[in-house]
């Protein structure tokens, strides 16, 4: 069956989004991006300092996959529109994340300052992919500010706790008929494929692949397991009942009576 | 001369051209984007351009990410 993916005026096959931050070394990266068979990469933007390694991290990122700079570090509108500009200028495509922080705890996203960041870089031509606390009423917002999609955390970044606001985000597979992208929290594959089998447009995964002590097979499990919880949404799940019901026949018994 | 150099004051020499200051602060020009007062400027152009005093400059790089 083949199951195309549209989002963001591009066409892709796999559903799985990665983040490159966290690896020990990104020469891993391209090994990375062939086990897991992920097609859309995130990279962030920083100030130079000189003591740190100088590399860019483009380098180390296969040809085919698309670029999605995100805005961390910004924490207002103002901030998140001038890293998308940046990005874009300095040769990334048009598509961004919208990242906007204040919370150093939780590192939880400020919607009101993300739904002003995405009308604004939606209005100049960009793909906005916006991360957010899920809540339905801001999706909605993000709708007609002219998101490319929303992405509502699962549990707060990096903790690797799982779909903790799950609720919450079925409500936004519902009720928003932009794709849902799950974007934060999710920390095992078996996750990944609750979040797809639950109808979300796909994943976004860093931290779990990167602080894998094989973050290579982690990243080949959790391309399997995005394809299965989608085939498996795509195949509709059967009814849940209370009680039993046999699945061998209930006639025709060998019985010695 | 005083410029801004990644938030920072910074003193440079009086005539020194983006692609002077970056070359010596040891920066590969194929790894930095910089953005010269609030406008992203291509690495061509950065040997023509002479720092004024107050200038502000951000040497970015892309890292990895979520």
């Amino acid at each position: 069956m083949k199951d195309v993916f549209h989002i963001g005026g591009k066409e892709l096959t796999s559903r799985l989004f990665l983040g490159t931050g966290k690896y020990s070394s990104n020469q891993m990266i391209p090994s990375i991006m062939e086990a897991s068979g992920a097609q859309v990469v995130t990279v962030a933007m920083r100030r130079v300092d000189t003591d740190f390694e100088e590399e860019n991290i483009l380098n180390h990122i296969p040809a085919h996959c698309v670029i999605m700079p995100n805005t961390s570090g910004a924490r207002n509108a103002r901030e998140a529109v001038r890293i998308a500009r940046l990005a874009r200028a300095a040769g990334c495509g048009d598509w961004i994340k919208i990242e906007v922080i204040s919370d150093n705890r939780y590192l939880l996203p400020d919607n009101y300052e993300t739904i002003k960041a995405t009308e604004t870089l939606a209005a100049e031509g960009f793909k906005v992919f916006p991360y957010m606390s899920p809540d339905l009423m801001v999706a909605k917002e993000l709708e007609k500010a002219g998101a490319a999609a929303v992405m509502p955390l699962g549990a707060p970044i990096g903790s690797n706790r799982g779909l903790k606001t799950k609720e919450l985000i079925r409500i936004l597979i519902e009720e928003i008929s932009l794709p849902i992208i799950v974007d934060a929290g999710i920390g095992k594959p078996s996750e990944a494929a609750e979040a797809m089998e639950m109808g979300a447009a796909a994943v976004l995964v860093n931290t779990a692949v990167a602080t894998a002590r094989d973050p290579v097979v982690m990243a080949r499990a959790f391309g399997l397991a995005v394809q299965a919880g989608r085939a498996a949404f795509l195949a509709g799940p059967g009814a849940t009942r209370r009680y039993a019901s046999a699945s061998s026949p209930l006639t025709g018994f060998l019985r010695e009576d | 001369m005083k410029i801004f150099y990644n938030g920072r004051e910074l003193i440079v020499e009086d005539g020194s051209t983006i692609a002077g200051l970056l070359g010596r602060r040891g920066l590969n020009p194929d790894t930095v984007i910089v953005e010269y007062n609030y406008r992203l400027v291509k690495k061509e152009e950065w040997s023509s351009i002479t720092l004024q005093e107050n200038d502000s400059i951000e040497v970015l790089r892309f890292v990895g990410g979520g």
